[in-house]
């Protein structure tokens, strides 16, 4: 890499290490934690881990995909609610699920430009906390109260009020533009793609089994903080089997009738939790005593058109990955360990699919035959979604920490991750050792 | 899990119906606090002719401003704070009668929490004069029985400084006369001339920690989270080890101590390699490592089955041993380390149910007596501490009589604080204490059982 004088072009963004609490079912061990609650308990933890008590850190960068209007500044509230020193400059953002794995390439890109030294990325999602809406007729009534002049105005607009609108909106793991799940949008995906049922399970089997083996040999004992009673994550069944799998009912892609092929076994539950990751560059790093397990070196995002056009919801990563190996000068093949964020097993199973598959390769990305295949004992070596779960924001963070852990125990090498999110957009990237 | 009589007794009523019933007030402990005075009253220093020790207290004293006499105050005044006595100086039977004439006219003089220290020389170092021998041995019945006459809270120890230790002998002085040995009593410590290279200068006596790395195994709770708190007020950087399921108590007591949380089974067959790592990687090695990880399983021998065995020999002895070696063949602990084993009083005097953790017990001993040779040469330390009952979650898990005897059988009628072994293991850890190798103290309030 060619050095420039002003030394900005050679700097690489480290990760350190990170932090989650284990993953809880919605409505389970978390049920009474908001997302305030489980960030703040998520940055203590990574405070502890690193001893980074009353640091002030270059910048916190989170979110939370379902969050509450009163959490406008929820990663400030959290910063301010921990052990951090509270001058540490934070921000939110929010893109789906692929917000954690955002939050990660903005603070490395920062690290990288010299504009800060350190840093935390990570997000938050509680399905058991999620705001709940009043309808649009009735909030339209509360906000002309509010802005009403006298006090007669206020009861004459409060007597518009009618039971009918007093019926809450609970918020949709649903497309805004085509009013299916994501579920429903990825069955269609099974479908149009021919994955079997058979591999959906085998892949969500294996989650668990790699999952339950990474508990097992100690991997999670520097990346998990038990919470609120929590020691693994709620949604692991370390007895998990292809056979146990298939005997669950079809929960998707009911009007596939037979072919249904979706079940709750191989598709994420709904899921609380929080993740973060820390970040710096490598002078920080030394000054804390601190070991590099990995660099991020390279990112990408892609979105598909899946309303107009011809490509699946979650099939975004598909064209991010081979942009982002073009602009490396790598192949499929040169990894030695692959994250795939296991949203449903079918979204994994058709990703790879479509990289195998010359027609679409050519048709779709331009090249000259299929991108390639993947060796799949390299496949979420330690579990993925199926088994930990996802709280959405929380994914990306998750990954991050657990590739760069893998690639420091191998002691070198490349791992590629890759989160699909709603909306059809894909965020994928590259950590290095 | 409080002490509901020690506060009952201490009330104004409910300390006349204790009175009534013929049970033994238990006295409130005087414990420490940064920024206390070393004693608050005048200390009173004797000493049987020939003795080694009076001009080394007596300058250590006067370099405090501590009001020092040489006799008996006249009745009106203040009691002391402390009775010192050289005894190194007794050479033959005949001259164990100067602690006879030294101590009945003053022992009553002595505050209640007040110190009384008895300092010899080790019979052992006298071993071809044997009257000398003799007597030097005989102080330890003295010291012992006085512990059992003294006002409640108060604390008798003997200190055998070796010839030519004599200036090394400040940091377990000034340990023993101050408040942090509030539940330290009749105890017989040997202090040594440091190994080469662990005698540099003096601590600094508000922080004699500061730069040092103190690893303390489960420190999520109990005795194990005093200790980090200790460490860190003496001015160490702690790594609080715990097991990984106790994670979110352990990260609160890494961030109350501004310190690190470390999630590791110490009983992992990679632990003592992780351990190494760890410090080696963030700290570049480790001065202070603290044993405290324990459990217990008690049975009787016949009904207790394999696991239960297995499970407190890995975590209290085999942990140890195995990270200790393991510290030292890597040489991960820095020059003047000190390695600093929990042991019990169950370890010494044996308890029914307890074959396994007796036997796990009385090994942390044997870790550290046959350790002590070897670690000098690094030079380092390795001692331990032998807690009699403390309150914690371990003993608030024991049968309710078996708990209430436990915490009356002793010269303070009540339980120690986790602080109180805290106290003791932040002496034995502090640069200072050089001299001190391959001991057992036990922090029991001068218990009944193993004494
Ligand atoms: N409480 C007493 O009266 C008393 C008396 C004598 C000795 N002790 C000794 O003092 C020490 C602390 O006891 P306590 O009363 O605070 O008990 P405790 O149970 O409150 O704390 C012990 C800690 O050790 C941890 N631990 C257990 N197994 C571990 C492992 N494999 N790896 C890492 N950590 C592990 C536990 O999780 C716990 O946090 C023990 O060694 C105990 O035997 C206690």
């Amino acid at each position: 890499m060619a050095s420039q004088s002003n030394g900005s072009s050679s700097r690489r963004a480290a990760v350190l290490g990170g932090n989650r609490i284990p993953f809880a079912r919605s409505g389970g061990a978390y049920a009474q934690a908001g997302n305030q609650d489980m960030l703040t308990a998520t940055l203590d933890g990574l405070v502890s881990r690193f001893s980074l008590q009353d640091e002030e850190l270059g910048e916190v960068v989170a979110g939370a995909v379902l969050k509450h209007a009163r959490d406008f500044n929820l990663t400030r509230e959290s910063v301010l609610g921990s052990r951090l020193a509270s001058t540490t400059p934070t921000f939110d953002i929010q893109q789906a699920c692929d917000t954690g794995i955002e939050a990660t390439i903005l603070v490395a890109n920062k690290v990288k430009l010299g504009q800060i030294e350190s840093g935390i990325a990570g997000g938050v999602d509680t399905t058991s906390d999620a705001p709940i809406e009043v309808n649009d007729d009735l909030r339209r009534v509360l906000m002309d109260a509010n802005a009403a002049k006298s006090t007669a105005d206020r009861v004459k607009l409060l007597g518009r009020l009618r039971p009918s609108q007093v019926v809450p909106e609970f918020p949709r793991n649903q497309e805004p533009r085509t009013g299916l799940s994501m579920g429903g949008h990825t069955a269609v995906m099974a479908r149009d793609w021919e994955i079997t049922r058979e591999d959906q399970d085998e892949l969500a089997a294996a989650s668990h089994r790699n999952l339950a083996a990474a508990y097992e040999r100690g991997f999670f004992d520097d990346l998990v903080t038990p919470y609120l009673g929590l020691t693994r994550d709620q949604n692991l069944r370390a007895d998990s089997s292809v056979e146990k799998l298939a005997k669950l009912k079809p929960a998707f892609g009911g009007d596939n009738g037979e072919t249904a092929t979706m079940t709750a076994g191989n598709s994420t539950p709904l899921t609380d939790g929080a993740a973060v990751v820390l970040l710096s560059s490598e002078e920080w790093a030394a000054e804390h005593g601190l070991p590099v397990r990995a660099y991020l070196t390279h990112s990408e995002t892609a979105a598909v058109d899946y309303i107009h056009g011809t490509d699946h919801l979650l099939m975004a990563p598909a064209y991010a990955v081979p942009r982002m190996l073009e602009r490396a000068g790598l192949g499929l093949g040169d990894f030695d360990f692959y994250e795939i964020h296991e949203a449903f097993a079918a979204q994994v199973l058709a990703t790879l699919k479509a990289w195998e598959d010359p027609d679409w390769c050519r048709e779709h990305l331009g090249l000259d035959g299929a991108l390639g295949s993947i060796d799949r004992s390299k496949l979420n070596v330690t579990g993925s979604s199926l088994a930990v779960g996802h709280p959405f924001a929380a994914t990306g963070g998750r990954i991050v920490a657990t590739l760069a852990k893998l690639l420091d125990e191998r002691g070198s090498g490349r791992g590629l991750i890759s989160v699909c999110a709603a909306g059809g957009q894909g965020v994928v990237a590259i950590l290095e050792k | 899990m409080a002490d509901r009589f020690l506060e009952i007794a201490n009330a104004r009523v409910g300390g006349a119906v204790v009175k009534r019933a013929g049970l033994p007030t238990p006295p409130r402990l005087k414990r420490y606090e940064p920024g206390q005075p070393l004693v608050e009253a005048p200390v009173l220093l004797g000493a049987a002719p020939g003795g080694r020790m009076r001009p080394p207290v007596e300058d250590l004293l006067r370099g405090l401003d501590v009001d020092v006499r040489s006799r008996a105050m006249s009745g009106a005044e203040k009691p002391f704070a402390a009775i010192v006595f050289d005894a190194s100086g007794i050479a033959s039977t005949d001259e164990l009668r100067e602690l006879y004439d030294f101590f009945h006219p003053v022992a009553r003089t002595l505050a209640s929490n007040g110190r009384v220290l008895v300092l010899g020389t080790p019979p052992e170092d006298c071993a071809d004069d044997v009257p000398r021998a003799t007597a030097q041995r005989a102080i330890e019945g003295f010291t012992r029985s006085l512990g059992k006459e003294v006002k409640p809270g108060a604390t008798v120890q003997l200190v055998y400084v070796r010839e030519g230790a004599e200036a090394h002998a400040e940091s377990t002085l000034r340990f023993f006369l101050s408040s942090k040995s509030a539940y330290v009593s009749g105890q017989v410590v040997r202090v040594g001339a440091p190994a080469r290279g662990d005698a540099e200068g003096p601590d600094d006596s508000e922080h004699p920690l500061a730069g040092r790395v103190a690893l303390v195994t489960g420190a999520s709770r109990g005795i194990g989270a005093a200790i980090a708190a200790t460490l860190a007020r003496d001015g160490a950087h702690v790594i609080a080890l715990d097991v990984p399921a106790q994670g979110a108590a352990l990260s609160e007591t890494a961030n109350g101590v501004g310190g690190e949380a470390l999630q590791l089974d110490v009983t992992a067959a990679d632990a003592p390699a992780a351990i190494v790592d760890h410090v080696r990687e963030r700290h570049g090695g480790v001065d202070v490592v603290v044993h405290n990880a324990g459990i217990t399983r008690d049975k009787t021998v016949a009904g207790m089955d394999e696991s239960q065995w297995d499970a407190v020999l890995a975590v209290n002895l085999t942990a140890p041993v195995r990270v200790s070696e393991a510290l030292l063949a890597e040489s991960a602990l820095r020059p003047r380390g000190r390695i600093v084993g929990v042991s019990s009083i169950g370890g010494i005097a044996g308890n029914r149910g307890q074959t396994n953790y007796g036997a796990s017990k009385a090994g942390v001993i044997g870790l550290v007596q046959s350790m002590a040779p070897r670690i000098a040469e690094l030079p380092g330390t390795i001692n331990a501490v032998a807690p009699a009952f403390i309150e914690t979650g371990m003993t608030a898990a024991m049968p309710l009589l078996t708990r209430e005897a436990g915490r009356r059988m002793n010269q303070t009628y009540q339980a120690g604080a986790p602080v109180d072994v805290a106290e003791t293991i932040a002496w034995l850890a502090a640069p200072g204490t050089g001299g001190v190798n391959g001991e057992v103290v036990r922090v029991c309030g001068q218990s009944i059982i193993g004494a």
